[in-house]
């Protein structure tokens, strides 16, 4: 697929990252020179310096002939007009935008084709807020995704000495939540991918994804850990977008309170929060944390810009009795050191954010995309299409179908019912399918089987 | 001298239109046929002339108001109009003194509603024609009137609208023309004015006594021209309406305009002010009543809370109606009120006091204090409606509420010093600086100001202007540096 990506910065550098290990030819267009070359030092791209709204520079960067435009350059108008002239201009089928202001969301005809043509709009910083507030509401879980328009979850909980879960088979769990069909499709032992079968049994410190419909989350993450006492407080370090939009989104539901090292950006805080206490100094200043007794905290969420701030304003929180600290890591090799230690979840914003891209760079109908374990293993959503002449997949039981190894198909939506793949449920036209993939290599196989095509039996 | 010349000049044309404005209680006196009438010939002529040579003399000025002017002009026209407004009551009474008459043509202009005359039903209609009208004119402000209908104040016209017009912050632009801001006021006050009187007319009321009762509603000044005020009705429905008037122009008029402008409710709910100033005045009227049943003032609730809602509303939107001697009430409800008359209406409506925003803004600003005390690294901004109110206007509101503490003592001393006793010292002082009318004791609603000798008088009519003028419109004008080059 060829894939022009505006703007280099955190978001398109990490979009590039993730797709040009799929056989993608990518073109990064930025007005930083020195941010491309750095990029084409490092990975197998084209690279091409001006602004992203310029006729000419698409023109350069192939715009002709591209399939897909992905415009995340810093400001939403820059990234609309690139919208717009992809469209109008090259004709390119698929543009995405990253679209920060509300206002531009909330008007029907901005990105409409009456408007800019923008196919999709994402916005990185409410992607991640989402995921955190998910993590608020879901305190036992290290992740919360949706699936199918949120009517099917999938949980990622760690499971501990002593929980419910360690020493048992999963068939076992099977019995102990009745009437509730819940389904384990992986298990990631000590950075190590299981596929789980009934006779499986969990150990401490394994990391299990558990399938559900959305509303039956609660009993089962009960069922999978001993039930936290629900959050009530929540201290935020770090006012910048996200950490604004989380206090925004917190607020009302617990008590707040955020912190904002520059005088300045913490007086714009407090104007446009309306419960949330916003104070004014490090996250890192032990003296601060002590006065806003941090210890009280059933969770402490460090989204500043700094990596090193976020993981030491984190460790210390935890260690002056922050119930559950969560901190927001850019850089890679930072999140795999510190996963799993004292700071309880690492965000990394990029593989929060790239799942939702992904989604349009598949090939078959893949509604969602959620990329997993630090985009070692993913879970996506298609569309089946087709008949049993044309499918892969259609008309067959589960047991019957041609999966590679390390893929799980976890539940299929039909509508509104969201049934829990067993072996013998058979998949019918439109449904859509939830596939869990271990291995990341086997997704082109899984791809292929989404696809409607003739002659390959 | 040039720059006095120009507030000079300004001043006279102001002075010619209010001569005009006489026109009205002359027409009043012709179609009645009372015995007034020749009174009007000698105000009129002598307004007009005096206004007419003024303006000769002045004509050569430039056109130019600086803003410090703007301030002297404002106060100019608040001194001056009230002398030429008494002159009607001062050629038809010649004896009375001036001093009273000047009082009650200020308390009329400034929409306050103390008065010094009594028998009011046997005087003829165009003179309390004349007195409701004064107290229309001067409740929305003859300034923005003047803005709204002479084009030559059109510069600087902002800067004179922001010192008559009540409140704390004066920057909503309803339009961006400051005449068309003047004109959609004035426009919705005539609309409401006239809603008043039919609604007056339909609830009993002759058809002149609807129309002056109109002017004193929509002004919440609260002359009648009946010495029993509206308890002379005695009608629950003309309580009814009048309640209803007067709690709408206790809202901002800016709201009214953007209410009747777009034609959605939605200006109400995003008033900060309008929704408190309704809440405060409701409870305080069914605790009241609540009262009232408690003592056995009223055989039921429902009686009590019918007395209760008209004089609750008339003190607490400073108009200074009543239907009965609510001083004869428990003590602590005739001194809510008048708590209530300084702290309820909102800034930009037609009633007095300390206005609802300021009184919201301290209290905000005192917890502030309290929660920074709790989290000294906290910022903490203080929101009204959703906007963050900057440190500046925080300070001058502060500032004002020191020098109406100032005046308010200032007030009470002089009058306990000239003979009067602690009661009605204060509750005059508060009635006057409040705009509200009349006070208790010696000066409650049953009585009238007319027991004052001629010092206090002075003391209440310079409070009265204090009052309307928001204390630092004038006080300005004492300080060396505004009249330094």
């Amino acid at each position: 697929m060829k894939i022009i990506i505006l703007g280099a910065g955190q978001v398109g550098t990490s979009v590039a990252e993730s797709l040009v290990s799929e056989q993608n030819d990518l073109t990064i267009v930025d007005i930083d020179p020195q941010r491309l070359r750095l990029l084409q030092d490092r990975l197998d791209l084209r690279t091409v310096l001006g602004s992203a709204a310029h006729p000419s520079v698409l023109a350069e960067a192939g715009a002709a002939d591209a399939d897909l435009v992905i415009a995340v350059t810093q400001r939403d108008e820059t990234n609309l007009v690139a919208c717009k002239l992809a469209a109008r201009r090259f004709n390119v089928p698929r543009r995405i935008a990253r679209i920060r202001a509300t206002d531009y969301l909330d008007e029907e005809m901005v990105l409409g084709a009456d408007g800019f043509d923008v196919d999709l709009s994402i916005c990185p910083e409410q992607v991640l807020t989402d995921y955190i507030a998910k993590l608020v509401a879901f305190p036992e879980a290290l992740q919360v995704l949706d699936f199918a328009h949120g009517r099917v979850s999938l949980v990622a909980v760690r499971a501990y000495m002593g929980g419910p879960l360690v020493g048992r088979q999963l068939k076992a769990l099977r019995q102990h939540i009745p009437g509730i069909d819940t389904r384990i499709v992986a298990i990631f032992r000590r950075d190590r991918a299981i596929v789980p079968d009934g006779d499986t049994v969990i150990e401490a410190g394994d990391e299990v994804f558990c399938l559900a419909a959305t509303k039956y989350i609660r009993q089962v993450l009960r069922e999978l850990r001993r039930m936290d006492r629900p959050v009530k407080r929540v201290m935020i370090a770090g006012g910048g977008n996200i950490g604004l939009r989380l206090a925004r989104a917190l607020e009302h539901d617990y008590s707040v309170r955020i912190i904002e090292h520059n005088k300045r950006r913490s007086e714009l805080l407090a104007a446009q929060v309306k419960k949330a206490l916003v104070l004014t100094g490090d996250a890192t200043d032990e003296e601060l944390l002590e006065q806003e007794s941090v210890s009280e905290m059933d969770l402490f969420v460090a989204v500043t810009n700094d990596d090193e701030n976020n993981i030491m304003g984190s460790l210390l929180a935890k260690r002056m009795g922050a119930r559950r600290v969560v901190a927001l890591i850019n850089r890679k090799s930072y999140v795999d050191l510190l996963q799993s230690g004292e700071i309880d979840i690492a965000i990394s914003p990029a593989q929060a954010i790239i799942g939702t891209l992904l989604a349009h760079v598949r090939r078959g109908d893949v509604v969602a995309v959620h990329s997993l374990r630090r985009g070692a293993a993913e879970a996506l959503e298609a569309v089946a299409h087709g008949d049993r002449e044309s499918s892969r997949l259609i008309g067959r039981r589960i047991e019957e179908i041609d999966l590679p190894p390390g893929t799980t198909i976890g539940a299929v939506v039909r509508g509104d019912e969201v049934i829990m793949a067993h072996h013998d449920t058979m998949i019918e036209a439109e449904d859509h399918v939830i596939v869990f993939v271990t291995d990341k290599k086997r997704l082109p196989k899984v791809e292929k089987l989404f696809q409607v095509g003739v002659g390959f039996l | 001298m040039g720059r006095i010349a120009v507030v000079l000049n300004l001043l006279s044309v102001v002075v010619i239109l209010f001569a005009i404005a006489m026109l009205l209680p002359l027409g009043v006196a012709l179609y009645t046929g009372d015995d007034a009438e020749g009174a009007y010939d000698m105000a009129i002529f002598a307004t007009a002339f005096a206004g007419g040579v003024t303006w000769l003399l002045t004509r050569a000025a430039p056109r130019e108001l600086q803003l410090r002017d703007g301030f002297l002009f404002v106060a100019l026209v608040w001194t001056v109009l009230p002398a030429f407004g008494a002159l009607p009551l001062l050629a038809y009474m010649p004896e009375m003194s001036f001093t009273d008459l000047y009082f009650e043509s200020m308390s009329g202009l400034t929409a306050t509603g103390a008065t010094v005359l009594s028998g009011l039903d046997d005087l003829p209609p165009s003179i309390n024609f004349w007195r409701a009208e004064l107290q229309w004119l001067g409740g929305m402000g003859i300034i923005v009137l003047a803005v709204a209908i002479l084009p030559l104040l059109g510069v600087g016209g902002r800067q004179l609208l922001k010192a008559e017009t009540p409140g704390p912050m004066k920057e909503s632009q309803l339009t961006p023309r400051i005449t068309e801001t003047a004109k959609g006021l004035w426009l919705v006050y005539v609309t409401l004015t006239v809603a008043a009187a039919l609604a007056y007319y339909w609830a009993g009321m002759s058809g002149l006594d609807a129309v002056m009762h109109a002017f004193t509603t929509l002004g919440l000044g609260g002359f009648s021209s009946h010495d029993a005020s509206l308890g002379y009705w005695n009608s629950p429905r003309i309580e009814a309406v009048s309640v209803l008037f007067m709690l709408a122009a206790g809202i901002n008029f800016a709201t009214h305009f953007s209410v009747l402008h777009r034609r959605s409710f939605a200006p109400y709910r995003r008033d900060p002010e309008a929704l408190p100033f309704l809440t405060v005045v409701g409870v305080s009227v069914v605790g009241v009543a609540g009262l009232l049943v408690v003592h056995g003032m009223y055989p039921d609730f429902i009686t009590a809370l019918r007395y209760a809602a008209f004089n609750v509303v008339s003190v607490a939107t400073t108009t200074g109606y009543s239907s009965t001697d609510y001083a004869q009430w428990p003590i602590f409800a005739p001194l809510w009120m008048l708590v209530l008359a300084a702290f309820s209406t909102c800034s930009g409506s037609t009633g007095g006091g300390i206005k609802m925003m300021r009184a919201q803004l301290m209290f905000h600003q005192a917890f502030r204090e309290l929660e920074r005390i709790v989290h000294p690294r906290a910022t903490i901004p203080l929101k009204l409606g959703g906007q963050v109110v900057h440190n500046n206007i925080i300070f001058a509101v502060l500032a004002y509420m020191l020098v109406y503490g100032v005046t308010m003592g200032g007030i009470t001393l002089l009058l306990t010093a000239s003979g009067l006793d602690l009661l009605t010292a204060v509750s005059a002082a508060a009635a006057c600086v409040n705009n509200l009318g009349p006070g208790l004791a010696a000066v409650g609603p049953a009585s009238t100001y007319a027991v004052l000798n001629d010092f206090q008088i002075w003391v209440l009519t310079a409070a009265m202007l204090l009052g309307r003028l928001e204390l630092l419109t004038v006080f300005v004008l004492l300080t060396p540096s505004f009249w330094r080059k």
